[in-house]
This record gives C-alpha cells, structure tokens and sequence, in this order.
C-alpha cells in the first residue's frame, strides 16, 4: 500500500503526453479505442486511490473508531500515509466524485434530449434536410439518430461529395462515437490531468469517421476534399487575394510537421488522409496496454492492502 | 418512443415536454389553446404549466398563435424543414455540453487554418489566385 496506492496517480502524469501520438499515429478506430480506455481506467484506479487514502485517513479518527469499535491507535501505528495525504487525498476525492456525478447527470440528459429532437425529426432514412441558406451538417445521437444537413451545405458539394458526408455521419451514429466521447469525458472529469486524452478522442473519432466514410465511398482523397471543402464553406472570410502565397512560404521555410503540428483539427484530418493510411501502431498499443495493466494491478494490489489494514485495526 | 413520451413525471426536461406537446400539436387538426392541451396530456401537467410551456415555445418561433377566445390557440409552425430548424437552433442549444454530442461534420476554421487548408488541398494553387 506505502506504493501501490500511489502507482495510478503517478500513471496519471505521463498519460497526457500519450495523448497525441496514439491520435497521430495509430490507425483512429484502435487509437479511440486505447485513449477512451485509458480515460476511463486511469480516472477510475486514480480515484479509488484517494478512496483508500482518505480511508486510512478517517480510520485514525478517535471518535469514528470508538464507534465502530477498532482501534485508533494502532491505524496511527500502521498508517501508511501521513494524516495530512489523507486529508488532501479526502477533499480531491470529494471533488473527483462531485465533478464526476455532475458531467455523468448532464450528460444523460444531454443525450436524452438530443434522442427525444432525433425523434421528432421528420425523416426519410434518418436524414433531415434543413432549408437554411448557411452550410452544416451535423449528427443527432438517438434510438435511431439523425443526420442533419442544411440545403446550404448540399448546394455546395456534389453528388459524390454528398455520399462521403452521409457516410461520414452515419459512421459516426453506428459506431456510437458519442459514448466513445462521453466515457472518456467522464475520466477526465474524475480526474483534470486526464483531459487530453478526452480532448484526443473527439479527435480520433472525426478520423475514425473520415476513414470509414473513405472505405465506403472507396477514395481517401476524395473524404480530404470534402472536408476540407465543407470547413472552407463554413469559414466566414473569404478567401484573402493571396492567401496560397503566404501558406505557401511558411510550409516551405517550416517544413510540412511545422504548421500542421499547431493546427486545428480539420487541417490535421486532411492532411491524415491525403498521407497513406496509419497501421495499428504496435508499440503504443503495447505500451498503453502495459500502463493500464499496472494501473490495474496497482489498485487491486493497494485495495488488498487496505483490507488487511482493516483487519489488523479490528473492523469487523 | 411513444412510451417514452407518455411517460410523464414531475422531473422531466423541459425539452421533453416541449417535444411531447409538439408532438400532440402535430398531430391535432387544428390550432389548440392551452386548455385543450392540458386536456389532451391527460392530466400529466397543471394548466399553468401548459401555459408557460406554450409560451416559452411561442417565443422561440416553435409555435404561432392565434387568439380565440380569451386565450391563444397554438399551432406548430407548418414546414416540417423550418420546424426541424428552428428545433436545433433552440431546444438543443440551452444544453452547455452540446457541442460534445452532436458530431459536426467540419468544425470551423481559425483563418490560418483555411489559409493551410487552402493549400493542402490544392498545393499548385497560383499566389494572387
């Protein structure tokens, strides 16, 4: 328990860095996958790490243990944490679980009402035309979800390009990225320093729909273009009298990793698709595997420990 | 989902109930005032309720009315794109996490981003287009 207890938090540490290579470098369906598990894991081995050190910490408390009959002083003698890591592990715990409780309550009603609009949305096979001058084009999660496009954006692409829109979306409501979405959003809410493996998976699953939108319509460059294009019709400025010029001068002084590593994310997905497809990227994989395995472990190994504490004090 | 609906209770989101009693105006062949609302729900809801549902949702161009009576009668607006519209712009929006359920095709672009998008797209594009 004196390490174990601690393995997850510090696990916590590096899991940002990871972050975006497994976005960047591993095939995006695996790449979900790896960070919406590691969200959800490390979020929950973290904070059943501060549960057991708050516990330690309320074990030594006189007037608890008169109650439940064990004995103060030898949870002081065989603590393994000061009362003051107790005490700062109690109140992140307090704010873990409330953070947690909240993001899980809105996001269920979120998604409930986002499923009672798909519902009412008239429809032929699940798309609904919205006439409105303004490009968009965006998914309703539901039971079953929607696929809403304006007229704006259909005016805009043609008959191809419109195929790769629909499979875009509709990968995105069969796959259920949005529960991919809010697993890995709950972790981060569990714990902050998990945030950029949240922020990745609504990364990864823009690219997991672009991939699968291209194996369907059977053309990689032709998703790049329509993304690009779509975003480009969305952007409210106009295109500046020499805009390719000045891009143009950067890429070449910086090189092509240069701009595209600061870059938002539509410019990174089509870049990612105009590049060959990434393979399921052994070495993250395996690596991300291996933290998640010894977090687990850690917790299982740190909770025993805590059960043997309660033992030796007298906890019936 | 008509289950769903049916299913009324004192803590329901106010976008469900606003999406039941569309639902119920769809459906009516007329225009209904509030009373007749109420009266349709089947009891689910208080008159006032009704009243200020009807209300918020007319403020938000969900409803038009026409007085009859004493009171309003309400009737959806007609185009079903229009309606599917003006539903997205504002039932969903009073959410503070939609952005993170609805999944956006293309999210929109700081300038240099299209600047950089503008030439991955067409890398032999002519300075001074």
């Amino acid at each position: 328990m004196h390490v174990a207890v601690y393995v997850p938090l510090l696990l916590c540490l590096p899991a940002p860095l990871g972050a975006r290579p497994l976005a960047e470098r591993c095939e995006p369906r695996l790449a979900t996958w790896l960070l919406t598990a590691s969200a959800l894991v490390l979020g929950a081995a973290s904070t059943v790490s501060l549960g057991l050190l708050a516990a330690t910490g309320l074990l030594r408390v006189p007037q608890l243990a008169a109650l439940g009959h064990w004995s103060a002083h030898t949870a002081q003698r065989d603590a393994p944490a000061e009362l003051s890591v107790a005490l700062i592990a109690g109140l992140l715990l307090g704010g873990a679980l409330v953070t947690a409780a909240r993001m899980l309550w809105r996001r269920a009603r979120t998604l409930a009402s986002a499923a009672v609009d798909a519902a009412c949305m008239p429809t032929r096979d699940g798309l609904v035309v919205v006439d409105d001058e303004v490009p968009d084009a965006f998914a309703v999660p539901g039971l079953p979800g929607r696929v809403v496009v304006s007229t704006g954006m259909l005016d805009r692409l043609d008959r191809s390009e419109r195929a790769v829109l629909l499979a875009h979306e509709r990968a995105h409501l069969s796959g259920h990225h949005y529960a991919f979405v809010a697993l890995a959003q709950l972790g981060a809410s569990a714990n902050p320093l998990l945030r950029p493996l949240a922020a990745a998976v609504t990364y990864t699953i823009e690219r997991w729909a672009d991939e699968d939108a291209a194996a369907r319509t059977g053309d990689r460059g032709r998703v790049a273009r329509t993304v690009g294009k779509a975003a480009l019709a969305q952007h409210s400025r106009p295109a500046p009298p020499r805009p390719a010029g000045a891009a143009l001068g950067i890429l070449g002084f910086l090189g092509r990793r240069g701009p595209l590593a600061s870059a938002g994310p539509v410019p990174r997905r089509v870049a990612a698709l105009l590049a060959p497809p990434l393979d399921r990227h052994r070495i993250l994989a395996t690596t991300t595997a291996a933290v998640l395995v010894a977090a687990t472990l850690a917790t299982a190994e740190a909770t025993r420990d805590l059960h043997l504490l309660l033992e030796t004090v007298g906890v019936s | 989902m008509r289950g769903e609906t049916q299913d009324r209770g004192p803590k329901r989101p106010n976008g469900a109930r606003e999406a039941e009693i569309l639902t119920l105006l769809h459906r009516a062949d007329a225009a209904l005032t509030p009373g007749e609302v109420t009266e349709r729900l089947g009891g689910g809801l208080a008159y006032s309720t009704v009243v200020t549902i009807l209300t918020r949702m007319h403020a938000k161009d969900l409803l038009t009315r026409t007085p009859r009576g004493r009171a309003y009668a309400y009737a959806p607006v007609t185009d079903d794109a229009g309606f599917a519209a003006r539903r997205m712009r504002t039932v969903l929006e009073e959410r503070p996490d939609r952005e993170a359920v609805l999944a956006r095709f293309a999210d929109t672009l700081s300038d240099t981003d299209a600047d950089l998008l503008r030439h991955l797209l067409d890398p032999e594009q002519k300075p001074g287009r």
